[in-house]
């Protein structure tokens, strides 16, 4: 082996994959919002006794979930422009991340929501409370704590996943990885910081899981 | 107060309630007594709706309830208070919160009268020092008796209790029998599925003996401890006894 370490090359793009994964963190953050914006309507869906409601959002997680994000991505980027006109692929990656995460989302909360003890709703109804009162304020707000650390592994998987958006020449870690591994033909360098930039941003919400879960058992 | 008539509830195959026929006068207490698995909890929950009768009818203040499309079923069950067994309270709201909850989103009292009923209650139940506190940090007793006070707030016309003791280590089950002893004395309507014979003795003003999803004999405590006529009834009670 007469390959040489050099990781100047790191230092000297450094800069760059910085950029890109910041871009890879605002994509996943912006994501996982809307993913929780989306999953909590659809989690209540899902546990909904109305037929067409429990219907329409489980064909959503399912078709989320069983097929491959790649291709969910191609559909929005090239498909929905056969009705909508040209997408930006900015637009594209935000939409095709969030609808993603908000079928995994929904998946969260609906095992959240099941996993309260049935004498809650039943409590809340025997005072006269709606199914929706009954949702709102006894049950959703037991399922915050629970759902804490599954969340964190769903923002830990989606920011690894979102690489995939560099397919469609989106500048985040992993494309400018490879744009500067294909300049500088230092690719064990390169893709070495790059695999520890996505350490560092998935280390510290590993620990924060880590700890969620601690304090969950002591409950 | 209530009156049910030919009450059948079905899970799947299983014929839990096999056709109850009876009347809960207003400020009446009865016990309902009988083995495990007879019924005793599915017929008081389908006296709130909680479980959907498959025939018969159920009317409440002279209305009947088991019509469904002209009754407002969360209406009913405001007016009608329930404990379980497992007292049910909410943890993630403190006791004060669990009591003033249900009187604010579906009474819609303002947040001064809902707290000040709560206190009166508390005070009632003797928990006034409790109200900031969370279920998990009180003992079992203490539990239920906020969850009796919750269903109080509500001022409903009757309470539903099912084994509201039988979760309790035996120490504390006087703590909550003498909570709901001083209400039967106000003259509030109660039905009480129970295995505590000596309260039922004690408290109620008639006793149904279930069995096998019937009610197979009823009578005043005395006559029906004392001198029970179905042999059925007999059986169960020299076990209990
Ligand atoms: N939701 C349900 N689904 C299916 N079966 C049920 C359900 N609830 C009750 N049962 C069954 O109905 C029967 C009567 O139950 P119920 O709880 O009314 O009895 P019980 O008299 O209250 O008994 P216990 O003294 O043990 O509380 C039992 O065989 C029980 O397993
Ligand atoms: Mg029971």
């Amino acid at each position: 082996m007469d390959y040489i370490w050099d990781f100047n090359v790191v230092v000297r793009f450094f800069p760059v994959l910085l950029e890109g994964a910041v871009l890879t963190l605002e994509l996943t953050c912006i994501a996982v919002g809307m993913g929780i914006l989306i999953g909590t309507f659809v989690g209540i869906g899902r546990v909904s006794k109305n037929k067409l409601i429990f219907s329409l959002s489980s064909i959503y997680v399912n078709f989320i979930r069983g097929t491959p994000m790649l291709v969910q991505l191609y559909l929005v980027y090239f498909g929905l422009p056969a009705y909508f006109g040209p997408i930006p692929p900015l637009m594209a990656a935000i939409i095709t991340l969030s609808v993603n995460s908000g079928a995994y989302v929904a998946e969260i909360v609906r095992a959240g929501i099941q996993s309260i003890d049935r004498g809650q709703l039943e409590a809340a109804r025997s005072l006269g409370m709606t199914y929706s009162q009954a949702m709102r304020h006894v049950l959703i707000p037991q399922t915050f704590k629970r759902i804490i650390p599954p969340l964190g592994n769903e923002f830990i998987a989606l920011l690894k996943d979102s690489s995939i958006v560099s397919v469609i020449a989106l500048e985040e870690l992993v494309r400018k990885g490879s744009m500067i591994a294909g300049r500088t033909f230092r690719s064990f360098e390169i893709w070495t910081a790059v695999a520890l930039l996505f350490l560092f941003m998935t280390l510290p919400i590993t620990q924060l899981v880590n700890y969620a879960e601690r304090r969950l058992k002591q409950e | 107060m209530i009156k049910v008539v030919d009450l059948q509830k079905r899970f799947g195959p299983l014929h839990v309630l096999k056709g109850i026929t009876n009347e809960i006068r207003e400020g009446e207490v009865v016990c309902v007594i009988g083995p495990s698995g007879s019924g005793k909890s599915t017929f008081l929950r389908c006296l709130n709706l909680l479980e959907v009768p498959n025939g018969g009818r159920i009317y409440f203040a002279g209305k009947e309830i088991t019509d469904f499309k002209n009754v407002d079923i969360n209406q009913v069950r405001a007016e009608m208070g329930m404990v379980f067994q497992r007292f049910n309270l909410f943890p993630h709201k403190n006791v004060l919160e669990n009591i003033c909850l249900a009187p604010l989103k579906v009474r819609k009292y303002s947040r001064e009268e809902a707290e000040a009923k709560a206190y009166d209650l508390l005070q009632k139940v003797g928990l006034k020092e409790k109200a900031l506190a969370f279920p998990d940090n009180l003992s079992g007793g203490q539990q239920q008796r906020v969850a009796i006070a919750r269903a109080l707030a509500m001022q409903p016309k009757v309470m539903l209790f099912d084994e509201p003791t039988s979760a309790l280590d035996p120490e504390m089950i006087k703590e909550v029998l003498d909570v709901i002893k001083e209400l039967a004395q106000e003259g509030m309507t109660m039905v009480v599925v129970t295995h505590e014979m000596g309260f039922a003795r004690e408290v109620a003003d008639r006793v149904l003996f279930m069995d096998d999803g019937l009610i197979v004999e009823e009578d005043t405590p005395d006559n029906l401890f004392n001198a029970p006529q179905n042999e059925r009834t007999q059986s169960f009670l020299s076990k209990v006894l």
